[in-house]
C-alpha cells in the first residue's frame, strides 16, 4: 500500500499530487494539533472524508488550489490549506476548516493530499521544505503518524464514507426539485456532483 | 518534452494561448471557435478522460485594465451563475467545471454531438436528394407532407419544450439560434434499430438526441413577456434565415413552448407585437 501519484491536466509537470485515504483514524486530535501549531512536518491537506463525494470532487478542489498558487492568488497560508478552502462555496476560511478539515473527536475517515512544489518556485519561499521528498518518505511519515487503515482513494471507497446529510447542507442541495425527481440513484449522484462542483467554482463570485 | 511539443503547436495557433493552456496537459487544446467576446477551446478537465470546453475572454487592450478586469469577471460570473441556476432547475445546459475570473476563463462540460443547425440541414439536405430523385417535387411543397416531416416536427417540439423550461426558471437566453443548441446523442440503449435503409437511418439520426442549450454569454434574468417574446422572435428569425424550408414548422416550437410553460400565452401575444416592429422596442441605436 502506498500513496497514489497523480498528474492533473493543466498543472506544470514539476507539481506532483499525492492522494491517500485512511479509514477509522484514531488520532484525529493529534493530527489537528499539528496543523494548529503549524508543524512544518505536517504540510498536508487533511480532509474529512465524510464531506467528499467522489474523486472528481476532490480533484476539483486540488486543481483550484494549485491554480491559485500558480496565479499567486492564495487566500490561505499555503496550497494545502487552500485545498480545504477550495471545497467551500464561500470565502469563510474558518468555516471551511471546520466543515471540510480534520475535526478532533469527529473525523473518522481522512483524505490526505500532498502537493510537492518545484524546489525553486517562488511560491515555495515561505515553506520549509528544502528538498523534494519522494513518495516513500511521504508515505512513511504518514504511516508513522496517522493511526488508520490505508485505503485506495477510489470512488467506491469515497462513496462509502460520504455523509450525504452534511454534503447536502454544505452545498445547498436540499429542496431541489429537479434532483428529487431523478429516480436512478447513479444519475442522481452525478447531478449532485455537478452541482457541488459548480458551487465550488462559483466561490467568491 | 511535452512542454516543447505544446510550444511548437502553439506557433500554429492563430492566437496566443491563455496562460492556463500553456501548462502541461495530456493533449494540446484545440481552438473550436472565435466569437466577438472570446474564444472557445476544447481541452480536458483534471483527467485526460474528462473533455471540457474552455471559454476564454482575452483582455481588451483598448480598455482601461481595471475596468477590463472588472467587466470580464462580471460577465464570466453572470454566465456561470445562469448555468448553475439552469442546472439546479433541471434545464439541460453544460455543467460548470472551474472558473478563474481573474484570468478570464471558465471550463464547462464538453457536449458531444452536433449543433441543431447541422442536424436540421443534414436532414433537409438528404430529403432534397431522395425526394427530388424519386418524385421531382418542388422544395416549397415539402413541409405539407406531415408524415415525412414528423422527425423534424418532433425536434421542433423538443426545442420548444426546452425553451419553455428555460423561461420558467426566470432566465432568457438572449441569443437563441440553432447554432446555440446542441443535439447530444442519447445513451446508447436508445439508439435506433437499423432498418436496412441506410438513408432513412442517417436522416433519423441527424435529428436524434437531447436538446442542450449552450452559450449563455448574453443571458439575463428576466420574467418579462417582452424579453421572453424577443427570445422566441430571435429564434424564429434565425430559423427563417438558416432553414428557410423548415420555417413553416416553427409553430411546433411555439406549441410545445405553450404546453411546457404556463405563462406562455401572454408571451405569445407579445410575440405578435414583436413580429410587427422587430427586436428593438425603442427606435434608438
Amino acid at each position: 500500500m502506498s500513496l497514489e501519484k497523480l498528474q492533473l491536466e493543466h498543472i506544470p509537470l514539476e507539481y506532483q499530487v499525492y492522494l491517500g485515504l485512511f479509514r477509522n483514524v484514531a488520532n484525529a486530535d493529534f493530527l489537528h494539533k499539528q496543523l494548529l501549531s503549524r508543524n512544518s512536518e505536517f504540510e498536508y491537506a487533511f480532509i474529512d472524508a465524510s464531506t467528499i463525494i467522489s474523486r472528481i470532487h476532490l480533484l476539483s478542489a486540488v486543481y483550484s488550489a494549485i491554480n491559485s498558487l500558480l496565479n499567486g492568488s492564495l487566500r490561505t497560508p499555503n496550497v494545502h490549506s487552500e485545498i480545504v478552502m477550495s471545497l467551500n462555496t464561500n470565502n469563510n476560511i474558518s468555516d471551511a476548516y471546520r466543515r471540510w478539515g480534520i475535526t478532533p473527536g469527529k473525523t473518522r475517515d481522512l483524505v490526505v493530499v500532498k502537493v510537492i512544489l518545484p524546489p525553486n518556485s517562488t511560491a515555495n519561499q515561505n515553506l520549509s521544505q528544502t528538498q523534494t521528498p519522494d513518495e516513500q518518505t511521504i508515505y512513511g511519515h504518514l504511516e508513522q503518524h496517522v493511526q488508520g487503515t490505508p485505503t485506495p482513494v477510489t470512488d467506491e471507497e469515497l462513496a462509502q464514507t460520504t455523509d450525504w446529510a452534511k454534503v447536502r447542507k454544505y452545498y445547498r442541495l436540499n429542496g431541489i426539485q429537479s434532483l428529487d425527481k431523478i429516480s436512478d440513484e447513479r444519475e442522481k449522484r452525478k447531478q449532485c456532483e455537478s452541482l457541488v462542483i459548480v458551487g465550488m467554482a462559483l466561490r467568491g463570485l | 518534452m511535452a512542454n516543447s511539443m505544446l510550444a511548437c503547436l502553439s506557433q500554429d495557433q492563430p492566437f496566443p494561448l491563455p496562460k492556463v493552456l500553456t501548462h502541461w496537459s495530456s493533449a494540446p487544446a484545440t481552438l473550436i471557435t472565435q466569437g466577438a467576446e472570446g474564444r472557445l477551446y476544447k481541452t480536458t478537465h483534471l483527467l485526460p478522460s474528462r473533455p471540457c470546453a474552455l471559454k476564454y475572454r482575452p483582455p481588451k487592450p483598448y480598455r482601461h485594465p481595471i475596468l477590463d478586469a472588472r467587466l470580464t469577471k462580471a460577465r464570466l460570473a453572470s454566465e456561470a451563475k445562469v448555468l448553475e441556476r439552469c442546472r439546479r432547475e433541471g434545464v439541460p445546459v453544460p455543467a460548470v467545471y472551474a472558473i478563474d475570473a481573474a484570468a478570464g476563463w471558465m471550463m464547462i462540460e464538453w457536449i458531444e454531438g452536433i449543433p441543431v443547425r447541422v442536424g436540421i440541414n443534414t436532414w433537409l439536405g438528404e430529403r432534397v436528394d431522395t425526394e427530388e430523385n424519386e418524385e421531382g417535387e418542388q422544395p416549397a411543397e415539402r413541409g405539407d407532407n406531415d408524415n415525412a416531416a414528423a422527425p423534424l416536427v418532433d425536434l421542433m417540439k423538443r426545442i420548444g419544450a426546452t425553451i419553455g423550461a428555460l423561461h420558467k426558471t426566470g432566465i432568457v437566453h438572449g441569443d437563441l439560434t440553432t447554432s446555440n443548441m446542441m443535439l447530444k446523442p442519447a445513451s446508447p440503449v436508445e439508439e435506433i434499430q437499423p432498418n436496412g435503409h441506410p438513408e432513412t437511418e442517417n436522416k433519423a439520426k441527424a435529428l436524434q438526441g437531447d436538446v442542450i442549450l449552450i452559450d449563455f454569454g448574453l443571458a439575463t434574468q428576466s420574467q418579462s413577456d417582452e424579453d421572453r417574446a424577443v427570445d422566441l422572435y430571435v429564434l424564429e428569425r434565425a430559423f427563417a434565415s438558416t432553414h428557410p424550408r423548415a420555417e413553416k414548422l416553427f409553430d411546433a416550437v411555439l406549441q410545445a413552448y405553450k404546453e411546457t410553460f404556463t405563462k406562455a400565452s401572454s408571451v405569445l401575444v407579445r410575440l405578435e407585437d414583436v413580429r410587427m416592429r422587430g427586436r428593438k422596442r425603442s427606435m434608438l441605436g
